[in-house]
């Protein structure tokens, strides 16, 4: 059943590019973006003129903090000779593109404009870890910070909410993080492509040259259980539960969906858009799952006519391992509270029945803020035109994949789910 | 006793003065601390100060070893960490506390729904000082 909502007409992506994630003392944001502008007019089938490009929407949260310089939307417009078509920038935390994308979506839909840029930017390795933590807190309620929460300090909080409901424990945090190094591993954009095993590897040659004590780690697990190799940071959040500190850019082209055709041989429909906002911690009702996920799915859902069940491939906001399995349960893919049994199975992996996070998710492939949600929109966009490469879900008539983002706490929340046709 | 508006200004000086208030809505009797201007339930706008009797359980916790500059000014680093909780008040309300009295270095021990008490930190001096609110074990 369709929902009252309705796009006023269909809109399409026809290209998408990223910078590899990454932290650069040699590269800024505006360079980034210039190399995912390049690889997005690379995937454009038939090509494009850019000089055809209505309008920019992008997606920012801390270049004002962390670069000092605001008003990123015209210097991205002036860098991209897009000028002097308008250029707007979206923030919503860690949702910042997923935000710019959804502006484009309707800027299409209502006729306005029939190709638009939306992407997003971020710059953060140029600043100490204090400094990110305190450029990030601006993204929490003031209360959790007066209280002594940071970021993975807050998942921590709704690890232990979770973990006291329903039974589950760091071991299967665990399995996340371990599935998303293995896709990592085969995606050559991500920050840190090495599975856990290949780390194991290299601390046990690096000890092996040096003549020190060699790690005996048995398997993965017993090397994140390993104090020293997987450092606690706001418990039960180790060094491997969260996502690093990145530099990076991505974007996306939209187009009017009557003109895909014109532009690319095989473009994704945007069936379904969704966005919500949630309270502070300390207003939750349940802190095991995020109410604006929940509501951001359901106005996706009904718009697209859509269930969770059909959706087949998905990248998820995974800025702590907590996080993705709190987010694959409040899309519906699986029940509450049985979101880390399925990690546990194997059935989120690569080969398994419901593939989360083939790119690495925020964990391995990195998380430049601004530059996450349309990052997540070029995964699914190389995953549905089987262009994904060694790390191809094995999935006969991949036609569904959806992409989720978070921002903040959980104050906005977004998913948007595309279709190839 | 003076109208104080229902803002975080007012819930900070409260707390710098060991009361922990929330707001109670003249209309339909939702409670919220901190205090809400308006009613989130039926968004009235006539609102009391309610104190809450300071006692609850521990609804969700993390020990925190990498903490902000204001904590680690206190001492604390990745060989003392510290906790931070969420607290459910018997009122009902939730409110984000520190958590001190139980052993950060020992979280597999901290059990979710241990009953705690409320505790006013003041630290600092003159202009500097500042109230935090926190709870401990009961």
């Amino acid at each position: 059943m369709r929902g009252r909502r309705k796009l006023g007409r269909g809109v399409a992506v026809v290209g998408a590019g990223m910078s590899k994630f990454g932290m650069y003392s040699d590269k800024d944001s505006k360079y980034l973006f210039a190399e995912a502008f390049h690889e997005m007019l690379s995937t454009v089938d038939k090509g494009i003129d850019p000089k055809d490009i209505d309008a920019l929407y992008l997606g920012n949260f801390t270049n004002d903090f962390f670069v000092h310089q605001g008003h990123w939307g015209p210097i991205i417009s002036d860098l991209l000779g897009l000028t002097p078509k308008p250029a707007t920038r979206t923030e919503g935390a860690c949702a910042s593109s997923a935000l710019a994308f959804r502006e484009g979506v309707f800027a299409i839909a209502s006729e306005f404009y029939d190709m638009v840029l939306v992407g997003g930017v971020e710059e953060m390795s140029k600043r100490n870890t204090e400094e990110v933590t305190q450029g990030l807190a601006m993204a929490a309620s003031p209360y959790e910070v007066r209280a002594g929460f940071t970021f993975p300090g807050v998942f921590g909080a709704i690890a232990t909410a979770y973990f006291a409901k329903y039974g589950a424990s760091r071991e299967h945090l665990m399995n996340v993080t371990i599935k998303s190094h293995n896709n990592a591993r085969l995606n050559p954009k991500a920050q840190f492509n090495v599975s856990i095993r290949d780390i194991m590897n290299q601390r046990i040659e690096k000890a092996k040259s040096k003549g020190g004590p060699v790690p005996a780690w048995k398997d993965e697990k017993e090397f994140l259980r390993d104090a020293g190799a997987n450092p606690v940071v706001a418990w039960p959040m180790h060094l491997y539960d969260c996502c690093p500190i990145s530099d990076g850019a991505s974007c996306v082209l939209l187009v009017a969906e009557k003109m895909a055709k014109n532009f690319s041989d095989n473009p994704l429909y945007v069936v379904g858009i969704g966005q919500g906002s949630g309270k502070g911690l300390h207003a939750k009702e349940d802190l095991t799952y995020f109410e604006a996920t929940r509501y951001a799915a359901k106005e996706a859902y009904e718009l697209s006519g859509l269930k969770p069940k059909d959706v087949q491939i998905a990248e998820v906001h995974d800025c702590f391992s907590i996080a993705e399995i709190l987010h694959i349960e409040d899309l519906g893919f699986f029940k509450p509270g049985e979101g880390y049994k399925a990690v546990e199975e194997g059935l989120t992996r690569l080969d398994g029945s419901k593939p989360i996070n083939t790119s690495g998710g925020l964990k391995c492939k990195g998380h430049p803020v601004g530059a996450t949600g349309t990052g997540q929109i070029v995964e699914i966009w190389k995953q549905l035109r089987g262009e994904a490469g060694e790390r191809q879900v094995p999935i006969k008539n991949l036609r569904i994949g959806a992409t989720q983002s978070l921002g903040g706490t959980g104050g906005t929340c977004t998913l948007t789910i595309l279709e190839r046709r | 006793m003076e109208v104080r508006p229902f803002n975080d200004i007012s819930y900070e000086r409260f707390v710098s003065e060991d009361k922990l208030m929330g707001s109670k809505c003249r209309k339909c009797g939702a409670l919220s601390v901190p205090p809400r201007p308006i009613c989130i339930k039926c968004h009235g706008s006539e609102m009391e100060w309610v104190e809450m009797k300071g006692k609850g359980k521990l609804a969700a916790f993390t020990c925190v070893a990498i903490g902000p500059p204001f904590m680690i000014k206190e001492g604390y680093d990745r060989k003392h960490p510290y906790v931070s909780g969420v607290v459910e008040l018997e009122e009902g309300a939730k409110v984000v506390a520190r958590i001190e009295g139980i052993d950060a270095t020992k979280p597999e021990a901290i059990r979710i729904g241990a009953p705690l008490k409320i505790e006013f930190l003041h630290r600092g001096e003159g202009e500097n000082s500042t109230t935090f609110l926190a709870f401990r074990p009961s």
